[in-house]
């Protein structure tokens, strides 16, 4: 090709800025890195850059003698692993009765979840409801409210609609019930749809903040995010600081905050990669379907 | 009296005995289905059709103790009230504000993003940075704001550190109103734009390969396949999701504002979002902020259908 010398050009252009995004969207969490690592005088001092200055894991070991922190840490991650084991067994439910197209009544459940997709009662409405039936300061108000996402159904009702009829079928004539069916043969075939979205739930819980906000005044129920944000924001180091109100108190180091960031981040960093391939082809139905 | 004469024919009565047998047999094969729906459905009459029967204390004096429908109605009252409050077309002009700056730029941002990534051709590097561009999107509000606040701090902030260095003072990024407009819309860009290249990119695959060969052939350059071939193949994906983006344009998230903004900054910052916190979780102002919330609902849907309706008439078609 005559303008091969313009087109290598062009792809080292392309290469660069990508390069450049790329690093761009990592610095922030290296910076991180370096200062949940560093000694709080180099932190003060500013002299960190994206080394740690006078390593060490001093602020990791302030976090973990936290007993507010570590609270939130395990009630959060036992709150995930409920919140996207329900959510996913509800969709689930939901979504295999919807792929049958002779079932009397489907257009009219469609038709209630897809308004609710474009319409809700908003936030006031929801937290009324939520208080009148006593759940504020509860763990099934972090459970319940937001359990089913109208769009993973589609999603999934979507994919359990791409699951070829005839396999049903034989095992209907065998004499299998529909629920047999659905966990014996139409779930098998799903994994993927179900990693991905149980991943969505997951995530969303561990990432959820405003719910915790509005729902819950009780510290010890804070999740991870709402104790973050009063830690970083308010300098709420522990219940005792925030019971008492005490100005002497300890005020959380710049460092000791990085570090609660860290840990707050590391796990979805940790499960991520292993389920992009999957959550591409989620994303990618949703598109086109939802 | 008439009915009662038709069904005691015993024909009719054969028909009805067997319209029953299959009712019962149809039953039979289905109830585990069902079953299955029932937890589903009371989800959705509970925790969203509960609420929308809630937002009539908009139309009410909402008394907590007599409860929604107890409570005497108010001739709109509310909504003069909300129409007469400076704070919140304050909220409303920032929602339409920063709605509009983060599809001016964040709309095209991952469209050009997803056609350079189409474009590479070292699959490893695309693989990789694929992966990283994507990470921030999993990242919470809050991780975010205490980043930024990491990063952008005038005294400690380490690009203000940086700055310091080369001799120039300290930028209040987030605490200027209008820096932090800007800082608004770059962290959201920051952490979209790699997650919102997906559908695109998937679009730019289903393009067919062929067109690009003929187009080589006939000595078209980079630029030019990308401008002939590449836009047109995504342009059905490009007008939907604007469609759907103008759509939210009345919708504005809580976290982002909430987590970012301070008292610095809160002319332009505060969001209708944020005002409907304020003012119904914070000061127990509970019809006013369920009026906000409804009037934003409706704007949104408006908006939705106005959309799409016009994507309709231009010959697109639209998300229905």
């Amino acid at each position: 090709m005559i303008s091969s010398g313009k087109d290598k050009a062009f792809d080292g252009l392309l290469i660069f800025l990508v390069a450049l995004l790329s690093i761009l969207c990592l610095l922030p969490m290296i910076y991180l890195i370096a200062v949940s690592l560093s000694s709080s005088a180099a932190v003060i001092s500013r002299s960190v850059f994206l080394l740690p200055v006078e390593t060490n894991f001093g602020a990791y070991e302030a976090v973990f003698s936290d007993k507010g922190i570590v609270n939130s840490m395990i009630f959060t991650v036992w709150l995930t692993i409920l919140c996207a084991a329900c959510s996913m067994l509800i969709t689930i439910f939901a979504a295999y009765p919807l792929t049958k197209r002779k079932l009397k009544g489907r257009n009219f459940f469609l038709v209630m979840i897809v308004i609710t997709m474009y319409f809700s009662g908003g936030l006031i409405p929801e937290y009324l409801l939520v208080k009148n039936i006593g759940l504020t300061d509860k763990v099934a108000a972090l459970v319940l409210p937001y359990m089913l996402s109208a769009f993973n159904l589609i999603v999934l009702k979507s994919f359990f609609s791409g699951i070829p009829e005839s396999f049903e079928e034989s095992a209907f004539l065998d004499g299998a019930s529909h629920i047999t069916i659905l966990f014996k043969i139409i779930l098998p075939l799903s994994k993927a749809a179900i990693a991905t979205l149980t991943l969505f739930y997951a995530v969303g819980r561990w990432n959820g903040f405003q719910d915790a906000l509005v729902f819950i005044s009780k510290p010890n129920l804070y999740p991870l995010q709402l104790k973050l944000y009063m830690l970083v924001y308010n300098n709420q180091m522990s219940e005792v600081a925030i019971v008492e109100g005490s100005s002497s108190a300890a005020i959380p180091s710049e460092n000791l905050k990085a570090a609660a960031v860290m840990l707050a981040t590391i796990p979805i960093v940790l499960v991520y990669p292993f389920l992009q391939r999957h959550f591409i082809s989620g994303v990618t139905i949703g598109a086109i379907k939802g | 009296m008439h009915d009662s004469l038709v069904t005691s024919t015993p024909d009719s009565r054969l028909i009805r005995s067997t319209k029953g047998k299959k009712r019962i047999q149809y039953l039979k094969n289905n109830w585990m289905l069902y079953l299955l729906l029932l937890t589903p459905f009371a989800y959705f009459v509970i925790f969203k059709y509960a609420p929308m029967y809630g937002v009539l204390i908009a139309f009410k004096d909402y008394n907590i103790f007599e409860g929604v429908w107890a409570s005497e109605w108010n001739n709109f009252e509310t909504f003069i009230e909300i129409f007469s409050m400076p704070d919140f077309w304050n909220a409303f002009r920032n929602t339409f504000v920063l709605n509009t700056l983060d599809l001016v730029v964040g709309f095209p941002a991952p469209i050009i993003l997803a056609i350079i990534l189409g474009e590479l051709k070292i699959m490893w590097f695309k693989r990789a940075t694929q992966t990283i561009l994507y990470l921030p999107h999993f990242l919470s509000w809050v991780i975010i704001g205490s980043i930024a606040l990491q990063l952008l701090a005038p005294e400690s902030g380490l690009v203000n550190i940086v700055l310091n260095k080369i001799g120039i003072s300290s930028i209040p990024f987030l605490n200027d109103k209008y820096l932090w407009v800007g800082t608004y819309v770059v962290l959201g860009l920051w952490q979209s734009i790699g997650w919102n290249t997906i559908i695109y990119l998937a679009a730019i695959s289903g393009i067919n390969p062929e067109l690009y060969e003929a187009a080589e052939m006939d000595g078209a350059g980079r630029l030019s396949r990308i401008w002939h071939i590449t836009l047109p193949g995504i342009r059905p994906t490009i007008v939907i999701l604007l469609i759907l983006a103008v759509g939210r344009m009345s919708q504005i998230g809580f976290d982002r504002p909430y987590v970012l903004s301070n008292y610095f900054v809160t002319e332009t910052a505060d969001v209708i979002s944020t005002f409907v916190y304020r003012l119904g979780i914070q000061n127990f102002q509970y019809s006013i902020a369920t009026a906000v919330g409804l009037f934003q609902s409706v704007i949104g849907l408006v908006f939705l259908l106005v959309t799409n309706y016009i994507a309709d008439r231009l010959g697109e078609q639209g998300i229905w």
